[in-house]
């Protein structure tokens, strides 16, 4: 039975509101333009590639579901026919709420290991007492429950690691292969060139949108995700933490996270900068000065104290009415809500603050006056000649907030005032690891993939937002 | 030592890589000789900045020098290192830039922007002499002597007081003195040639007329040689001794400059003289040059001219055009000149008819040097267009008094200044400070004025862009600075504006259809959308752009054609009064007369009366039928443009008349030089707020702001020192 959480769907309102504005882009050259600038620049079209990747894995993580109950074991079944039989008719769901990623990674997320153990290991990371088969026991590291268990001898886990990679490649090059026939006969198709001929054009770098950097990027990362989900099949290929979870699966489910901080915030904050920034710019005069008021105030706080008061009103508010939430995915998800609403009102001066300066100058522009003279009511003139003229600035700020949001989520759970600890996030996970770097031998993994991980998505982000820039910044265009 | 101080042949330089590169100076060839001075003219495009870079080898990164060679005395400039060449650059050959304000950096003195310059170039250039370079450095740069140089060098600009202004930042200075800093900075290294780029485009003419002066006079002290790059025909005939016309990235033609007024040979020159607007030409069209500016990008086989040219035969379009000699002082590249005058003199007697009277007459004087006859028959034609003012005048003077379209009353535009944290309102800016205008239903009236002075202040406060802070706005009667701003819609319809600046006077976002249609649809003057297509289609076909800019944006027009759009605009709410805001600064000067032109026509056409924004006095002159020139914020002088041009009484419309080039010797006035510049509007000075910089200010002008003296049934001034 599918469950539609708040953030999912405040997701998919973005991702409405994003193909809506693709259409308008497309129909308009002056956004067209750059965009098409940033699809024929390699860097970017790599940055794309790996995002890509990111947002797939977060939207599969946002279609939210209660499981089906499986039927009782097919002991019961004789004793009890009629109870089967109701089964039949109305099945039974699981008030557990879990996505279609966990379903997809449900053998990483129930193959739970008892404490700690190393990348790649087959023993637990801490001693224990075993009993050996003749009834001693011995201290020593006990083998895994899961991790590596299918090996008889340790000694061949190594080859065991390499076959399997290999075969991992083998398979990722393969449907690579496939994904670049696809894209190869799709771009001939559309043409009307030979399949080798458009094949050949994209090998020599020849074509204007830089299909060999896709086509490469393509392949790392196709050829990195088999390899990861073969090995993953029987290693837990980044450990586990202190209660014995994948840590490969933690940093793939707080990818949705990371990315609903990123996104949504801006979301929620646009409106108000977009609508206040330019009013006060345009009508000037009294409204400029409460607005100014209101954001010079604002921004005067220190985001980290609202934050912190905020979280902990909800917090308060929470636990004293727990019977509203039905699950503790819920609750969760009304945090991370929550957080975003916070994040948005701390930061959205800083655009605001642009976008009045911005429309303060387009307001004495003389097309502005020529529509004034014109007769042309604000509104309108607003809705014509301001909105589309500042647009530049706001696709610029909402791509260059990203990975600043991103990484904020990491600062903040790691001082407590995050997201809530029971929803997998790149901060819990490097807050809960900060103790176990003190141990010796150092606990590692834990803080390393969720800063591979994160790195990867800011660093791609990034980049991507260089290139928008670039293409969107008139002083720059002009330049080159 | 020869007496050629600069020789340049066959410079070629592109810029831009890949398959096309923008080929910005093509084969130029031209020579200056020590104490000279050269004008390169041409259009915007054609390339003038460009050389002027390419010879100091300062092109942009994109950009390189293709082949040809640069001499600079006996030294070959484009094989010099480039260590050596940054000692040529500012040493023995400087330059100065069009924008004084951003060539200095904001936040240095100005003073010790100077004695950098000096420092730099000062040594080398004394260490010609026997004692190593390294020694004399460092006995010249002591501060004390640096110092010493740099006020020297400002008093030597005309700076008052250099010693305080040495130690100002460059937003304390105003225009005109920013640019002397920048002459002063080109003078520290005492070059051999001075490379003005504009020199003066960006100032007022008052300000020109001192900054043209003073280089002439640091010409006179140094006989430094002048590469003076402009489009203004009238400070080449200033200032300049001998010419070279530029198009399209050639040089077409070169001649000494006297040879060239009386008689300019290449058919791009002399349409260009004619497109010029003057108080003699009234009655007519102003010659155009259809199309424009081919681009660059391309090869060119023949004559770069042939596409727009009056006069083109197959020949010109079949091989490169060489140099011919008309005669000893000139030289061009025009096929027409390859047999000789004769081939030129038919040519132009057939082209004669359809070309006004004026230009055919100076063409057909175009061998002989200039004769008698021919400056008597100009007189004649400037009088008979005296006369036709006059009974213009005459006509309108008939109409009913009181019946004027327009009137203002001691219009008020003062923005308040505010300072501090609670932004508390110290003191106003009187931009507009007690204005009366008349305008006459189908008339034009001119409103001349330095920058800054507040014509556009005026401007917007007819249309209320900007609220009057006092006095009434009469349209039809009606107080437009009464009514509240809802009412003000239904007068939106009557009056327009037109902007200078055709390249921000429309949203780039939006198709030339929707702009023109605007109007139409805000009013509701249209309703429905193939109706308004219909009449945007109408109006584009009206100011010759054509239906089908419909579907296109405005970047894609040039600044003429794009002015014709904001004409359009304007047009399509059927206005009866246009303010016109300097249309046509921003354009070219074949480009002005065709938006001029149009600008008449319509007038003729559809019986509008025209507000006339403007610095440019030519354009007054053959355009306006009243004029009233101001001074911050006030009216100190109108009346007819006859009146006015002719015989202006008040000493500022004297000087600023006095200012303006002419291109023709026999219009040209003594200049009366003012010194200083305009006044801030946010402190004028007491009484006469000219008395600081009249020439014939007396003591009581300091009291009392005078009061309009009526000279004439239209004409008045308000200067104390005018007696009726
Ligand atoms: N909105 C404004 N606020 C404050 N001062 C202003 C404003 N608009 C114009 N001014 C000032 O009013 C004075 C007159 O300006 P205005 O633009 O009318 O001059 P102008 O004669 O049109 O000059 P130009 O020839 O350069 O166009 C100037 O000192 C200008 O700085
Ligand atoms: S060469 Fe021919 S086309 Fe060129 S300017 Fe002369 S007459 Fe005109
Ligand atoms: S009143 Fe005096 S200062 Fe003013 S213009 Fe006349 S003479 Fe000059
Ligand atoms: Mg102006």
């Amino acid at each position: 039975m599918p469950v539609i959480l708040i953030t999912d769907a405040l997701i998919f309102l973005l991702i409405a509101v994003a193909i809506a504005f693709g259409l308008y882009a497309a129909r308009h050259e002056h956004l067209r333009g750059p965009w098409r600038q940033v699809g024929r620049s390699p860097v970017g079209v790599a940055a794309l590639v790996v995002i890509v990747f990111y947002v797939g894995i977060g939207l599969l993580d946002s279609l939210h579901f209660h499981p089906l109950i499986e039927p009782m074991a097919p002991a019961d079944l004789t004793d009890q026919r009629t109870d089967q039989r109701t089964d039949q008719q109305a099945p039974t769901y699981s008030t557990q709420v879990i996505s279609v990623l966990d379903r997809w990674l449900s053998g990483l997320r129930e193959r739970q290991e008892k404490t700690f153990s190393a990348p790649f290991a087959i023993q637990l990371f801490v001693k224990e007492a075993i009993e050996q088969p003749d009834g001693s026991l011995i201290r020593g590291y006990p083998r895994l429950e899961y991790g590596g268990a299918h090996l008889a001898d340790p000694a061949q886990r190594d080859l065991d690691i390499l076959l399997r990679g290999l075969f991992g490649m083998v398979k990722g090059l393969i449907a690579w292969t496939a994904v670049m026939t696809i894209l190869i006969a799709l771009r001939a198709w559309h043409r009307q060139q030979s399949f080798n001929d458009s094949a050949s054009r994209i090998w020599r770098g020849e074509t204007k949108t830089p299909w060999r950097t896709v086509l490469i990027t393509l392949a790392l990362m196709l050829v990195l995700s088999f390899v990861a989900a073969e090995l993953a099949a029987k290693y837990h290929i980044l450990g586990t933490d202190k209660v014995g979870e994948d840590v490969f699966y933690q940093s793939l489910k707080s990818i949705r996270t990371g990315l609903v901080i990123g996104t949504l915030t801006t979301l929620v904050m646009l409106p108000a900068a977009v609508i206040l920034g330019i009013m006060a710019g345009y009508f000037g005069g009294r409204t400029d000065d409460v607005i100014q008021y209101l954001y010079t105030t604002l921004s005067s706080i220190p985001g980290v104290l609202l934050i912190a008061a905020a979280i902990l009103m909800l917090q308060v508010y929470m636990t004293n009415h727990a019977d509203q939430f039905q699950s503790l995915v819920e609750r969760a998800d009304l945090r991370l809500l929550f957080l975003c609403i916070i994040l948005g009102v701390t930061s959205w001066t800083g655009l605001c603050r642009l976008l009045r300066g911005e429309s303060l100058k387009l307001r004495e522009a003389d097309y502005v006056q020529a529509a004034r003279s014109l007769g042309v009511r604000h509104s309108t003139a607003i809705a014509r000649h301001i909105l589309p003229n500042v647009l530049h600035i706001v696709m610029i700020t909402v791509v260059l907030d990203f990975s600043g949001l991103v990484l904020a989520e990491a600062v903040l759970s790691y001082v407590n005032i995050g997201v809530d600890p029971t929803m997998n996030s790149w901060g819990n996970m490097i807050n809960s690891a900060r103790l176990e770097l003190a141990r010796d031998p150092m606990v590692w993994w834990s803080l390393a993939a969720a800063f591979v991980f994160m790195f990867t998505l800011v660093l791609a982000a990034n980049l991507l937002a260089d290139v928008v820039r670039d293409a969107f910044d008139p002083r720059l265009r002009g330049a080159s | 030592m020869s007496d050629v101080l600069l020789h340049v042949s066959n410079l070629t330089a592109e810029l831009g890589n890949g398959e096309r590169p923008l080929r910005v100076c093509d084969g130029i060839d031209f020579s200056i000789r020590r104490g000279e001075t050269l004008a390169l003219l041409g259009e915007s495009g054609c390339g003038k900045s460009m050389t002027a870079l390419t010879l100091m080898r300062l092109l942009p990164l994109s950009g390189r020098i293709v082949g040809g060679s640069v001499q600079l005395d006996d030294s070959e400039l484009l094989s010099l290192p480039e260590r050596e060449m940054r000692g040529v650059r500012g040493g023995r050959m400087a330059m100065i830039f069009q924008e004084p304000q951003t060539s200095l950096n904001p936040v240095l003195k100005v003073g010790d922007q100077i004695a950098e310059a000096v420092r730099l170039h000062k040594p080398a250039s004394n260490a010609q002499g026997a004692s190593p370079p390294l020694l004399k450095r460092r006995l010249f740069s002591g501060e004390a002597e640096v110092a010493e140089r740099v006020v020297e060098l400002l008093r030597a600009v005309g700076i008052p007081d250099p010693a305080r202004r040495a130690g100002e930042f460059p937003h304390q200075l105003s225009g005109g003195m920013k640019q002397r800093v920048m002459i002063a900075m080109a003078l520290a290294g005492d070059p051999e040639l001075l490379i003005a780029d504009e020199p003066t485009t960006a100032l007022d003419v008052t300000i020109q007329a001192q900054v043209l002066q003073l280089l002439k006079g640091l010409q006179a002290q140094t006989g430094m040689a002048v590469l003076l790059i402009t489009h203004d025909l009238g400070v080449v005939a200033e200032t300049a001794d001998r010419l070279a016309v530029m198009y399209a990235g050639q040089i077409v033609e070169q001649a000494s400059v006297d040879a060239f007024f009386a008689a300019p040979a290449h058919p791009y020159s002399r349409k260009l003289m004619e497109s010029v607007p003057s108080a003699s030409k009234r009655r007519g069209e102003l010659a155009v040059i259809p199309g424009r500016v081919p681009p660059l990008d391309q090869p060119f086989t023949g004559c770069r001219f042939a596409d727009r040219c009056s006069q083109v035969m197959p020949a010109c379009r079949e091989a490169p055009i060489a140099w011919f000699q008309p005669n000893l002082e000139q030289s061009v590249r025009c096929l027409l000149w390859a047999e000789g005058p004769a081939r030129l003199q038919r040519a132009s007697a057939a082209v004669g008819v359809v070309e006004s009277s004026a230009s055919s007459l100076r063409l057909e004087t175009a061998t002989a040097p200039r004769s008698a006859t021919g400056l008597e028959s100009e007189a004649e034609a400037l009088d008979a267009a005296r006369l036709d003012a006059a009974s213009a005048l005459s006509r309108s003077a008939a109409a009913p008094e009181g019946h004027a379209l327009l009137a203002t009353d001691g219009l008020e535009v003062h923005f308040p200044i505010q300072r501090g944290l609670f932004r508390s309102t110290v003191g106003h800016l009187k931009a507009v400070d007690g204005v009366d205008l008349r305008l006459q239903a189908g008339q034009t009236l001119a409103l001349v004025g330095e920058s800054g002075c507040g014509k556009t202040t005026v401007g917007k406060a007819i249309l209320r862009l900007e609220p009057p802070t006092g006095g009434t706005v009469r349209y039809n009667g009606v107080d437009l600075a009464a009514i509240r701003a809802g009412q003000m819609r239904r007068y939106r319809k009557d009056l327009q504006i037109i902007f200078q600046d055709p390249f921000a006077s429309m949203n780039p976002r939006m198709l030339v259809g929707d702009i023109v249609g605007e109007g139409l649809q805000s009013l509701g003057l249209e309703k429905g959308r193939a109706a308004r297509r219909r009449r945007v289609a109408m109006l584009l076909e009206q100011v010759g752009i054509g239906e089908q800019a419909m579907e296109r944006y405005p970047h894609e027009f040039s600044g003429g054609q794009r002015q014709r759009i904001c004409i359009a605009r304007a047009l399509a709410v059927d206005p009866k009064l246009i303010v016109c805001d300097e249309p046509t600064s921003a354009l070219d000067v074949s480009v002005q007369a065709q938006i001029l032109n149009l600008l008449k026509r319509l007038q003729d056409e559809l019986g509008l009366s025209y507000l006339f924004i403007t610095h440019d006095i030519s354009v007054v002159a053959y355009l306006a039928h009243e004029v009233a020139v101001m001074y911050l914020g006030r009216i100190v002088e109108q009346g007819t443009a006859a009146e006015v041009l002719d015989a202006p009484r008040h000493p500022y419309t004297q000087a600023l008349l006095s200012a303006v080039p002419m291109m023709d010797k026999a219009e040209r006035r003594q200049i009366i030089r003012l010194e200083g510049d305009m006044p801030s509007p946010a402190a004028p000075p007491t009484g006469c707020h000219f008395h600081p910089r009249c020439p014939q200010a007396i003591a009581d002008c300091a009291l009392a702001y005078p009061q309009p003296v009526q000279l004439s049934k239209t004409q008045s001034a308000r200067c104390l020192r005018i007696e009726v």
